[in-house]
């Protein structure tokens, strides 16, 4: 994975909560056996209705989404986060995220920032009233700046650790093999096995 | 389940376990029995007991290893089937050419690595969630992972089972273990007798509609409950399975005498003195009488009805006495017009297009007797394709030994092969634009069951009534 440090880019507005994953990505894209290519099916149906925000000259290259609350419910599709990631955003402010998309997008390398309510709205109105502003996202500093919008986040220390140094998470708990293979020694025999 | 901080009032740390404490959730008793490593202010690094693989959201992660020249650490606790993407009529060359092009790669990744896979063809084959419990490998006290959301309907075990995604799938592959931050722990109690028509469904849809869309984030749900004790171990999966859809990655049902009484037997299950040692230890796996909750929600079973949902999340539903809503906000009014309804509109007066009887949530043979019971005598409306997709080939087999599947035919059914079929529409069991679909699924999302689809998430016996109505109806008023 890519080190994740900081992100300045055009910030996009998408104002909507509870934006489920059949939305990022509709399942008729899920078939590929690959990881990448998802990003010109992001948000397909919606942008097929045709005016769609993000497809906006102004918004055209964004980097960094401001969404509702509850974004990524439903389905379990890391290919929700690498849609996004495949069409150009490096990190998703919400006021919150639903626990599998946030898991997907820390292990994938999308940032999923957490701000309050109230700061996510302020992100939006700010996006929609001056189109085409940028905005900085800083994981090392944990502080999200727009304009004359200044705010800090609070993240899970251990995947910030993660995306800052852009560690492979199998490798690290691989090093953890001498206590896996102790648990593993002391698991009843009587315990399913599938073959 | 990257919840924010260990939660205190779940349970003790792993340092409990080891000294016997004797005051933790169901939740917190599984987590610790699953600890392989504990750093203070890191995740936990979990066992994995059973990983469950499908189609869909593993090719990356096989290709994954395999570029990192990695080996799957326990073939043996892993196993594969193919559901999502699987033709309901006319087989595997029914397959699209992406969709038989992942299942190849499927075949190819269980093959080298060794993982059991059950395929379309198999006796065995079915939706994941089914065929765990159905084969007894889904068991009390197991951690139990699988790439898709509704993984939460095997805690209906008494499992604590939830979804991961491609990176986790990877990464359980590679190590058996998973990196989790521990969760909240929810109760959500319904105590009293269901009234009549109401099913394991309508509880699942009345809990998300009190609790709403991610009522249950950063949490695991304990169901308690006598309405839930009352409940079948088919019943309780639904109601498991529905978890995801309320916020929360994980349901939990403590085992009970149902539950062993379900398992004993099967395929996978334990024998002989085995059995008598597992039954000891899932007996201990309750939360203990003392233990607190992080929060808790209580329902009256008594107070519940059979839900219809009229938006395009599960949380928007109302009885089918009911009405279509005013709109409270901006998401209500986006909903109401993806689905081409008019507030005040009756329920019952809304046409429908298409029945869907399936899907985890609601494909097991219980689901389908009562549909059965529904049908027998009746004639689907002449306006109406109705189908029925069984949860698994066995469930299928089981259900033509009892004539369900004439049942369902003479009426006007479609009787399919078993798979996740239009719930997700991955395969050609897919809504045209604009149709409505009284549909045994768990998600209304927009565009779910096809592009510019409109459901309506009921229970069996409703969908199967409307599929005779031509409309939505209440079942208790029907026949």
């Amino acid at each position: 994975m890519e080190p994740f440090i900081r992100v300045t880019g055009v910030l996009a507005p998408l104002d909507r909560a509870n934006v489920d994953t059949d939305q990022i990505i509709p399942k008729q894209f899920l078939k590929r056996i690959e990881r990448s290519g998802y990003g010109p099916f992001l948000f397909y149906d919606w942008r097929r209705q045709g005016d769609f925000i993000l497809d906006r000259a102004e918004y055209r290259g964004a980097t960094v989404l401001v969404t509702g609350a509850n974004f990524g419910c439903g389905s379990s599709r890391e290919h929700a986060p690498w849609s996004l990631l495949d069409a150009g955003y490096r990190a998703v402010i919400a006021p919150s995220f639903a626990d599998i998309f946030k898991s997907n997008s820390f292990r994938c390398g999308l940032l999923p920032v957490e701000l309050p309510e109230p700061a996510a709205r302020a992100l939006i109105d700010l996006a929609l009233q001056e189109p085409g502003m940028e905005i900085t996202v800083d994981l090392d500093r944990q502080r999200v700046a727009a304009g004359g919008f200044e705010a800090s986040f609070s993240i899970d220390p251990f995947f910030r650790e993660c995306l800052l140094n852009g560690w492979d998470e199998v490798a690290l708990t691989l090093r953890q093999e001498a206590q896996i293979a102790r648990y593993e020694s002391t698991r009843p025999s009587w315990l399913p096995i599938s073959g | 389940m990257p919840a924010k901080t260990p939660s205190p009032l779940a349970g003790a740390g792993p340092s409990a376990h080891a000294s016997g404490g004797s005051t933790r959730t169901m939740a917190a008793k599984i987590w610790e029995d699953h600890v392989v490593v504990a750093h203070p202010g890191e995740p936990d690094l979990l066992y994995v007991d059973l990983h469950l693989v499908h189609e869909v959201t593993s090719p990356q992660a096989f290709e994954s290893l395999r570029l990192n020249n990695r080996r799957v650490r326990r073939p043996d606790l892993t196993l594969a089937t193919m559901d999502h993407d699987v033709p309901t009529l006319g087989g595997r060359a029914a397959a699209d050419e992406i969709a038989e092009r992942q299942m190849a790669a499927l075949e190819e990744n269980c093959r080298r690595e060794g993982i059991p896979l059950f395929g379309m063809g198999s006796s065995r084959q079915g939706i994941v969630h089914v065929i765990g419990p159905e084969l007894g490998l889904t068991q009390p006290g197991l951690l139990i992972v699988c790439g898709d959301s509704h993984t939460s309907t095997h805690g209906a075990f008494g499992a604590l089972a939830f979804g991961i995604g491609t990176s986790e799938v990877e990464h359980v592959l590679a190590t058996q273990c998973l990196r989790q931050r521990r969760p909240k722990v929810m109760a959500v109690t319904v105590e009293g007798e269901l009234p009549v028509g109401v099913t394991a469904k309508d509880v699942a849809l009345g809990i998300i509609g009190r609790i709403g869309v991610d009522g249950g984030r950063g949490h695991v749900i304990e169901y308690r409950g006598s309405t839930i004790r009352g409940l079948s171990m088919e019943g309780r999966m639904t109601v498991c399975n529905m978890t995801i859809e309320g916020g929360a990655r994980a349901g939990m049902i403590a085992p009970d005498e149902k539950t062993f009484t379900y398992l004993k037997g099967r395929e996978h299950a334990p024998r002989g003195q085995q059995w008598d040692t597992a039954i000891s230890r899932w007996s201990a796996l309750a939360t203990d009488a003392d233990a607190l909750f992080d929060r808790e929600v209580s329902i009256d079973a008594a107070r519940l009805e059979p839900y219809v949902t009229w938006g395009t999340n599960p949380g928007q539903s109302v009885p089918v006495t009911g009405r279509v809503p005013d709109p409270t906000s901006e998401t209500d009014q986006r909903a109401l017009q993806y689905m081409a309804l008019e507030p005040g509109t009756a329920i019952e007066s809304i046409p429908i297009d298409r029945v869907f009887i399936g899907s985890c949530t609601n494909a097991r043979l219980e689901d389908l007797r009562i549909a059965a019971t529904v049908v027998r005598g009746h004639t689907v409306h002449p306006k109406v394709r109705a189908m029925v997709v069984p949860g698994s080939a066995s469930v299928k087999r089981q259900a033509e030994s009892e004539g369900l599947d004439a049942a369902f035919r003479e009426a006007g059914f479609e009787w399919r092969d078993a798979g996740c079929s239009m719930c997700l529409g991955m395969n050609p069991d897919i809504l045209g634009p604009g149709e409505r679909c009284a549909s045994t699924s768990n998600r209304n999302f927009e565009g779910r069951q096809g592009s510019g689809g409109r459901t309506h998430l009921v229970s069996p016996p409703m969908a199967a009534a409307a599929a005779i109505a031509g409309h939505l109806v209440d079942v208790r008023e029907f026949n």
